[in-house]
């Protein structure tokens, strides 16, 4: 990552409340292009709020929210045009082929067919699996689908992605692979937002933002973080802050 | 019942099949009284059918299973009285409150909730404070308290376990591994499956599972005993080159990232890697480290699977 890049996330006192409860309490970060940004907090943190709200798709109570130069407020149509999003529960259809999802994925973002035609075949190599491009989705092994899941949420080159706990449930190995595409979209420009379970993965990111209770309790790159709560790994410092 | 039986799980030679797919491709193992056992492996490698032929809700496509020396075909009926299961997807009902649930789920075995609170009492009493509250409006946190506590309600001689950490954070699987002590300290056989290899420490013994079959199974120390080769940690400024440049050393055999250093395997452990720095330094490398550790659980299950 460009030390010296633009800031592709910006976000100033955000604030959300609902009712009482407020789930985001004066959240301030940025986010640099390119950069592998780990967003961690427990469960029940803020951070789906907090998230819902960068990729357009929920307003702040209060606070400034600029995504890939677009604001939240009144922009979001364009924010949601520049950013991918893949959940766990990624949203690949399961009855319909490889690569039928990808020309799906294609047509909604309003890519012309000679581009998704075009893409795809280079999409298909470069993920070796030309020769499953016409099996459904159902028939294949969960690390295969989590890598196409992926894929499909770039393929519109957004400037973020967003990616909720990518790598629930998979074996060891292919958990590895995963981060090498993540490292490589990173390498390419993309800006990865990534929240995770694994506190292992929390020493891939280039900075880490950890919450507790709608706040933002350590925000830094994983050695400093250490530095910061005195611990040897990030597990102890996410059980510092959040226990 | 059970009480001198050494081996409270048997399983031997189990196979189960789903029409053409062989879901557990014979698989053995035992468990004795007063164990945690662990089922460590990702999706698919067989682990919720393993349980569900433990737990009599599904026969074995072949093989023998025994629990408290009954078999689970005939005797299953005896074998539920003694068993307490917690399923991925907790089995709440979702439109009765706390209490309910566990009242519900004590009646079902002949007992009350006075009978066997102290078993439940440290788990239970977490959640105490919001008894009258509907199980679909719990947080995920307080589902799981509450779903063990049902499962254990009736004092089981075994706890079954099918991945009661998943997709839960750091803090909560820690506070959750701490209860699991405490009920084994009770005497309680413990069966858990999860995915997370970090948790495999926690037990005493554990079957590394992967597409239906057991690869290793042994205590935590021992598996790691037997990783059988060196393993070095090596780090430097830019991680993501430092992959690339290693893979293409052709002493070295595997390249994995391990949080901040990556973990690799050279193909002849006479190699010291004297070498490696003056590679990498020649590739531009800046704050190098080399230095040679010992596997964890998660190596040696890459390393068994490959």
């Amino acid at each position: 990552m460009n030390e010296n890049a633009e800031n592709i996330i910006e976000v100033k006192d955000l604030v959300k409340k609902f009712g009482n409860f407020v789930a985001n309490d004066h959240l301030t970060f940025e986010v640099k292009k390119g950069e592998i940004f780990g967003f961690l907090g427990a469960n029940g943190a803020g951070k789906t709020t907090a998230i819902k709200i960068l990729s357009g798709l929920s307003y702040p109570t209060s606070g400034d929210v600029n995504i890939a130069g677009y604001d939240v407020y009144k922009e979001r149509e364009k924010v949601k045009k520049n950013i991918g999003y893949m959940s766990q529960r990624f949203s690949l259809y399961e009855d319909l082929t490889v690569r039928e999802n990808i020309r799906f994925y294609g047509g909604i973002y309003g890519l012309s067919n000679k581009y998704i035609k075009e893409k795809t075949e280079s999409l298909l190599d470069r993920l070796k699996m030309r020769e499953i491009q016409n099996l459904l989705i159902s028939s294949l092994p969960l690390g295969w689908k989590q890598k196409i899941a992926f894929s499909v949420a770039i393929f519109h080159d957004p400037k973020i992605v967003f990616l909720d706990e990518p790598t629930g449930g998979v074996d060891p190995i292919t958990r590895r692979d995963f981060w090498e595409m993540i490292y490589e979209a990173s390498h390419e420009g993309i800006t990865v937002f990534v929240t995770t379970h694994y506190m292992d993965e929390a020493e891939y990111c280039d900075r880490v933002s950890i919450m507790d209770r709608g706040k933002i309790e350590g925000l830094d790159t994983p050695g400093a973080l250490k530095d910061q709560f005195k611990a040897q790994n990030m597990d102890e410092v996410f059980l510092k802050i959040a226990r | 019942m059970g009480n001198t039986l050494e081996n409270m799980v048997e399983v031997k030679g189990l196979k189960k099949s789903y029409e053409q797919i062989e879901a557990v491709k014979g698989v053995s193992f035992s468990v004795s009284k007063g164990e945690l056992f662990g089922l460590i492996g990702p999706d698919g490698a067989g682990k919720t059918s393993i349980f569900r032929i433990l737990t009599t809700l599904m026969f074995p496509t072949e093989g023998i299973v025994r629990m408290m020396d009954l078999n689970v075909i005939k005797d299953y009926k005896t074998i539920r009285n003694h068993l307490g299961y917690m399923p991925q997807r907790f089995s709440l009902y979702q439109d009765l409150s706390v209490e309910e649930n566990l009242e519900f789920f004590a009646r079902i075995f002949g007992t009350t909730i006075d009978e066997n609170y102290d078993l439940i009492k440290d788990i239970y009493a977490q959640i105490e404070p919001f008894k009258t509250r509907k199980a679909r409006k719990l947080s995920g946190g307080m589902k799981q308290k509450l779903a063990l506590s049902c499962a254990l309600i009736h004092s089981p001689e075994i706890l079954i376990l099918d991945e009661p950490t998943t997709g839960v954070d750091a803090v909560s699987r820690k506070e959750f591994w701490e209860m699991l002590i405490r009920l084994k300290e009770k005497g309680i056989t413990i069966l858990v499956s999860t995915p997370y290899m970090d948790e495999a420490n926690l037990c005493d013994r554990v079957a590394l599972i992967q597409n239906g079959k057991i690869m290793s199974i042994d205590t935590p120390e021992k598996i790691i005993g037997n990783f059988g080769r060196k393993l070095w940690a090596v780090k430097s400024d830019n991680v993501y080159q430092l992959i690339q440049d290693l893979r293409s050393v052709n002493t070295i055999d595997s390249v994995f990232p391990f949080g901040e250093y990556l973990h690799i395997t050279v193909k002849s452990d006479d190699d010291n890697l004297t070498d490696l720095i003056t590679i990498l330094r020649g590739n531009g490398h800046s704050g190098i480290e080399i230095q040679e550790i010992e596997a964890n659980i998660e190596d040696c299950f890459m390393e068994l699977m490959q």
